[in-house]
């Protein structure tokens, strides 16, 4: 970890998107094979460091997601490795059918990053504020779901995603979030990780949502002498099925935290595994069914009630 | 006649086999163009068997494409049965996936497998799955079923090739239908824009569609002008007559700077008298008296 205290005055702040793209760039001088696609969004998605370094590998596809996505199944096929990238809300939306049929179906080895996901897109609003593409990669048969949770967490993700054979998405940030891990914190795909351990009551977060729990978590424990567990779950598929179990057995609830809707996403995919195995109490937090809007970051997570502070009124409303 | 259809093994050693191995000996430049339609005949009478087997597919577009397939395999493509993930071997991407039936008739004959097999077409388990999928045959290059992808597919495919100096050429077999994907037009910008002059796309333009004829359907005006307009070469050609067929994949090798498609005129159907330009044979497999018939009618051309 690079922070003990999650409401430190002066964590650093760098989006997800930004430790994508100097993955890439680092990861270009290590594999020949990797190539970087981008659909006119490279400034936006990070991607225009490595076009510099790597002129040769990088290819733009202009406005067409679908193409670049069955150029990179092409592309897949010759033994290269493609990362597509764009919006979450093209790149998985758009795209999905491409996504599911050219690339998922003959598990081809490309990586599918998304951009600018969930409402903290912030001022352009809810056309472009996808909270639906945890939902509609995790159901496409065999697809890798990761949500990293800081800069470091992506950068890693990026590093783990290029090392794994088969199509992985990774879902991606606009803002700059709290940093809290460091480049050495180590990420494996599938194994959550516990960044506190606690009583009664478990947090379950991903992305963005980890700081913010972690945040509600100490405000808890400091207002009202309660301590959660507080988990990452960077990887959405496969779930942490063993963490998921192991914690629900020594917890009297369970909250999940996504900035992504209730429906279909990660607080979804918790249930599952808790409602087959320890059906323990569960409240999913989250974009409840609505479609996102305009508004400055902070403004939106505080409307939708993912803020930390929200987060902890809620939590604190439930008992 | 109809008593020798009617009782014939279709997959099995036989006269016919005969006469296809005695071609397969010899040097791909020697073969005629009489013997490529001996194969394509052979390729025509697997898929009538598959899909009255099967009791579903896709006939029409299948036989259509006899044709340009026996082409492909025996005097086209740089390709080893024995080995087929030869780095240098020619890739032919198939994006209309429906007519795969012509696919799979096509590499048993040029010796991917045993034609036995192909009598599993579209059941459980089998290679030969109603749309091609590289999870069940590894020996294809791509999936496909969900028309428009499979240009964008060989576009990537000639581009990853080329990034990697490898010389192999992509052969992309795509539909008229097809062309009213969105996807198609924007894969054939790309091609253009990346000028992939190791691609070659041909169009199964048998101006039909599972709904009837495409000018009914949703015309696709001038669609050699579209490709050309995108930067493309455009070679147009009949798909039945071979000289025709092998002159023109063999012009596309000499183009450089940029993609080249060739529309193929194409009967639907072709082969099967009763079959030819009717639009409901698209999607309707043969029944025992259909089949019995068609395989006499291609008998009778060996």
């Amino acid at each position: 970890m690079l922070i003990n205290d999650p409401l430190s005055n002066n964590i650093e702040k760098k989006a997800t998107r930004d430790g994508y793209g100097q993955a890439l760039a680092d990861l270009g001088e290590k594999n020949s094979k990797l190539v970087v696609l981008d659909a006119d969004l490279s400034n936006s998605t990070k991607t225009s460091t490595f076009a510099k370094k790597y002129p040769e590998r990088f290819f733009n596809f202009g406005v067409a997601e679908q193409n670049m996505l069955g150029h990179a199944a092409g592309l897949a096929s010759t033994g290269l490795i493609p990362a597509t990238s764009s919006f979450a809300m093209f790149a998985t939306g758009r795209a999905w059918e491409v996504l599911r049929n050219s690339i998922a179906y003959p598990k081809l080895n490309v990586k599918i990053a998304g951009t600018h996901a969930g409402i903290t897109l912030g001022e352009d609003g809810a056309s472009h504020q996808i909270i639906e593409d945890i939902a509609i990669t995790r159901c496409i048969p065999e697809m890798t779901v990761l949500v990293p949770a800081d800069y470091w967490q992506a950068y890693n993700a990026v590093f783990a995603a290029v090392e794994k054979n088969g199509p992985v998405y990774i879902r991606l940030g606009r803002p700059g979030i709290d940093m809290i891990y460091d480049k050495e914190t180590p990420f494996e795909i599938g194994k959550a990780n516990i960044i506190q351990e606690g009583e009664k009551i478990a947090f379950f977060s991903t992305g963005i949502m980890v700081s913010e729990s972690w945040k509600a978590a100490r405000l808890l424990e400091q207002k009202n002498g309660i301590r959660p567990w507080v988990v990452d779950f960077h990887t959405i598929k496969p779930i942490d099925i063993e963490t998921i179990i192991n914690i629900s057995k020594k917890v009297e609830k369970i909250y999940t935290f996504e900035e992504h809707n209730i429906h279909g996403g990660f607080g979804s995919a918790v249930s599952e595994i808790l409602s087959e195995n320890n059906p323990v109490k569960l409240k999913r937090i989250g974009i409840l069914d609505s479609f996102g809007q305009s508004g400055k970051i902070n403004e939106l997570m505080d409307y939708y009630g993912l803020s930390s502070k929200k987060l902890f009124e809620k939590v604190v409303s439930e008992k | 006649m109809m008593a020798e259809a009617n009782k014939e093994d279709i997959f099995a050693a036989n006269k016919h086999t005969e006469i296809i191995n005695n071609i397969k000996k010899k040097d791909k430049n020697e073969i005629t163009h009489q013997e490529i339609s001996v194969i394509a005949n052979q390729i025509r009478r697997y898929i009538v068997e598959m899909v009255h087997l099967a009791n579903s597919g896709h006939p029409g577009g299948a036989l259509g494409l006899a044709d340009i397939y026996a082409t492909l395999y025996f005097k086209i493509l740089n390709h080893n049965p024995n080995d087929y993930k030869w780095d240098e071997r020619d890739r032919l991407i198939l994006s209309n996936g429906h007519v795969c039936a012509v696919r799979y008739a096509a590499m048993a004959v040029a010796g991917y497998f045993n034609e036995k097999e192909l009598s599993s077409f579209r059941t459980l388990g089998s290679k030969f799955q109603g749309h091609p999928s590289t999870r069940y045959l590894p020996e294809l290059e791509n999936s496909s079923g969900s028309l428009g992808q499979g240009l964008s597919f060989a576009s990537g495919t000639a581009l990853g090739l080329k990034q990697q100096k490898n010389n192999a050429r992509v052969y992309v077999c795509i539909s008229d239908g097809e062309c009213q994907e969105g996807m198609t037009w924007e894969a054939a910008m790309a091609a253009s824009h990346y000028k992939l002059d190791n691609l070659t796309a041909f169009v199964d333009y048998n101006k039909i569609q599972i709904d009837g004829w495409t000018d009914k359907v949703m015309s696709l005006g001038d669609l050699g002008k579209k490709f050309e307009s995108f930067g493309w070469n455009t070679i147009e050609a009949d798909g039945h007559d071979i000289k025709q067929i092998e002159n023109a994949f063999n012009k596309t090798k000499e183009i450089s700077g940029k993609p080249s498609v060739i529309l193929f005129n194409t009967i639907l159907g072709k082969g099967v008298s009763f079959m030819e330009n009717n639009p409901a044979w698209h999607g309707s497999p043969p029944n025992k008296e259909d089949r019995d018939k068609a395989l006499d009618e291609l008998n009778s051309l060996f």
